[in-house]
């Protein structure tokens, strides 16, 4: 008897990639309410968001921002090379090391602000409030992915051109990790910057 | 008999622990939620028995917010919710469509694990002292004065909920990747239909009420957030993130017990079911509206007049869909052959209750009518009509029509129906004094009330006391038959669907060859 639920590694790939993006469809909305909280926030005390965003480190948040993107950029080449067949190590470990450069950063940066956030206070404390609460999701997300990609590389010896559904997964959900942080970038670190 | 099923695979403890087979999980869920069905009816059976009397004398009022609070929690998250998703879903979804086993197995089995660590965390809040903030946490109490154990249980909900989240992703990739060849779109069992609409709400409500909850908890625990209007944030903020997941969560219970109430009907009245098309599309359509309602619960919450306009509207939609299947679950009876066999007796009950419950429910989703009703025992009748007259009806209807399939076993059908009764009975004794009480203005959540009131309260605990027995009666009869019930054979009521065409109980997996399907479901001949 088979002991698994599916007649071929083809229909394991499809179910995969479609559960990969319910889980994403299921991420989106978990995010929502914090998303809802923040133009809620923002509609209401406007001018205490502009100010929280200027105690923000734009070099830094950029240079993440970057860093990030890059990352992205290599896992697209990695589930690329893992289709042909050709060797995935080195786009992991590149990937798996921005996400960790990236996390680092962050971790800094949340050091950085805590006095700022500690003694903040009204509207302001709000903005902080949410900011912590969603980067910080975000970098569990990311963490997640690290050790995941880790996990690839340490297996990548499984992976060939006819089987490589795991890397194709796992590209998704880097992806959206990093679409999420695009979103982050400009509503924390550029509120009106233009006449900062 | 050397011939092997699902349940003698193993025998150990540990068998049962780390299986991946879709069916003992399936009954992994159905014990976990019979033991906190018991005890959610434990905490409904003092408050009932607290309101006897119009003097608040039994319990105190500290006490009651617990129970009626704990009784919530744990009957819509701990019962409701994963009742006929988790339990029937998990054992007949890939029977029905000739699969081998669900997509993901494993995170099947992940699934019920987190289940039960979230039911522990309430319960330990339980054990704990209890919590007093109402199943619905409103802020700001749960956030800034409530003196009990909030965060516990906002956790155990939290992880629950990832326990919803990831079975409808399950039965999601599980109907759209896994169907038997032939077995189309529109050759679905209604079960299916139902299931799967079920589980894009699971998927895409349940998030936005994890994320809520996590909120309140932070808040509560920093004292900085974005409900509180101490801090600037707004309680209606909360309010309407909360209902965006708990009136979808409605049609979580309800979808599935229309699923197994248009698989019975057709079955005991031997003719296909009316209209399937406009079924299917009615389930869509339900699970669709239904995320659009939500500001139905906030009429008296000082949200914009025209936002309550535009939801009392949508609300009045809903009514479409839901009266579509009502008339054509009666069409389906029409010049059929009844038997009135146990399922078919909870599934005649749960349509006329359903019907009862969404027609009080159109009261409710009227703006002017709504002020008066508002907070009163019409709201308590209303809802459980349809969590309880419709889902829990549903779900024991389910139970006795594949039992068979299930058990391998017979249930004893006299007393199977003297059962089905004693519930409809009870229910209807239980809650509909409630309307009238509500109607009349008495307020719910109060341990006690004006003396006026005592005799429709009398008959409402007296109803509790019948549907007590209603529910032990079922517990006990079936617990007999899995020892002595007379061996059920792989089809006992002459069914249509696939759960049917394999042995009972089914082997490990489900099928000796596997099926194809060469036309729709319901294909009953009115002459057996």
């Amino acid at each position: 008897m088979p002991t698994t639920p599916f007649d071929s590694t083809l229909e394991r790939r499809e179910a995969d990639l479609l559960g990969m993006w319910a889980f994403l469809a299921t991420e989106v909305v978990f995010f929502g309410p914090l998303f809802f909280g923040y133009v809620h926030g923002r509609l209401v005390q406007p001018q205490a968001f502009v100010e929280g965003s200027h105690h923000m480190h734009i070099v830094l948040g950029t240079l993440n921002t970057a860093i990030l993107m890059t990352s992205s950029l290599t896992m697209a080449l990695g589930v690329r090379a893992a289709q042909k067949g050709a060797r995935v190590r080195i786009w992991l470990a590149l990937t798996a090391l921005f996400g960790l450069a990236f996390l680092g950063i962050k971790a800094t940066e949340w050091v950085l602000e805590l006095p700022d956030a500690a003694s903040a206070s009204g509207g302001e404390a709000r903005f902080y409030f949410l900011y912590y609460a969603m980067t910080g999701l975000h970098a569990i997300h990311l963490t997640l992915g690290v050790a995941l990609v880790a996990w690839l590389w340490l297996h990548a010896k499984r992976y060939s051109s006819a089987y490589h559904a795991p890397v194709e997964v796992m590209g998704l959900y880097w992806h959206f990790v990093d679409i999420v942080w695009v979103f982050l970038y400009p509503m924390f670190y550029l509120l009106e910057r233009y006449n900062a | 008999m050397t011939v092997t099923n699902y349940l003698t695979e193993g025998f150990t403890l540990r068998s049962w622990l780390t299986t991946r087979d879709h069916k003992r999980i399936a009954i992994l869920y159905a014990v976990a939620i019979t033991a906190f069905f018991f005890l959610g009816g434990a905490a409904a059976s003092l408050m009932r028995l607290e309101l006897v009397t119009p003097q608040g004398d039994l319990v105190s009022a500290e006490t009651y917010n617990k129970l009626f609070t704990i009784h919530g929690v744990i009957m819509v998250w701990f019962f409701l919710i994963p009742s006929i998703p988790s339990v029937l879903g998990n054992f007949l979804v890939p029977l029905m469509i000739g699969a081998r086993d669900m997509a993901f197995p494993r995170l099947n089995l992940t699934s019920w694990y987190l289940f039960v660590l979230g039911g522990l965390f309430t319960v330990a809040a339980l054990i704990a002292g209890g919590v007093d903030t109402g199943w619905t946490f409103y802020v700001p109490y749960s956030t800034a004065y409530s003196q009990t154990n909030v965060i516990l249980v906002l956790v155990g909900v939290f992880i629950a909920g990832f326990s919803s989240i990831l079975t409808g992703l399950n039965i999601i990739v599980t109907v759209h990747k896994l169907r038997a060849p032939g077995l189309t779109w529109f050759r679905l069992p209604l079960f299916i239909w139902a299931s799967y609409a079920t589980s894009l709400i699971l998927l895409l409500a349940t998030p936005v009420l994890a994320m809520t909850l996590a909120l309140v908890a932070l808040e509560r625990f920093f004292h900085v957030g974005i409900f509180d209007p101490a801090f600037g944030g707004d309680p209606l903020l909360f309010q309407h993130l909360f209902w965006f997941y708990s009136h979808p969560a409605v049609y979580i219970m309800v979808l599935p017990a229309m699923g197994v109430a248009s698989e019975i009907i057709p079955c005991f009245a031997r003719r296909p079911v009316f209209g399937y098309r406009f079924m299917a599309y009615a389930i869509l359509g339900i699970a669709s509206i239904g995320f659009l309602v939500w500001g139905h619960h906030m009429f008296v919450s000082g949200q914009s007049m025209y936002a309550g306009m535009v939801f009392s509207m949508l609300s009045f939609l809903v009514a479409i869909p839901s009266a579509i299947k009502v008339f054509n679950w009666t069409a389906t009876l029409y010049k059929g052959s009844i038997v009135f066999s146990a399922p078919m007796l909870y599934a005649l009950g749960f349509v006329g209750l359903f019907m009862i419950g969404g027609m009080t429910g159109l009261f409710l989703a009227a703006l002017a009518l709504d002020v008066h009703l508002t907070d009163t025992y019409f709201v308590i009748a209303h809802f459980h009509y349809i969590m309880v007259g419709g889902s829990v009806m549903a779900y024991l209807g389910a139970i006795h029509f594949w039992w068979p399939k299930i058990s391998g076993r017979m249930y004893p059908e006299m007393l199977g129906r003297i059962a089905a009764i004693t519930v409809f009975f009870g229910f209807n004794l239980t809650f509909f004094p409630q309307y009238l009480l509500g109607w009349l203005g008495m307020p719910r959540r109060y341990h006690e009330y004006p003396p006026e009131f005592q005799l429709l309260n009398l008959f409402s605990s007296a109803g509790a006391a019948v549907l007590a027995i209603g529910y032990v009666l079922p517990l006990v009869y079936l617990t007999w038959s899995l020892l002595r019930g007379a061996r059920a054979p792989a089809n006992p009521w002459h069914a249509t669907g696939l759960e049917w065409q394999t042995t009972s109980p089914p082997p490990q997996h489900n099928f000796e060859r596997e099926p194809h399907v060469t036309q729709g479901p319901y294909a009953y001949d009115p002459v057996r």
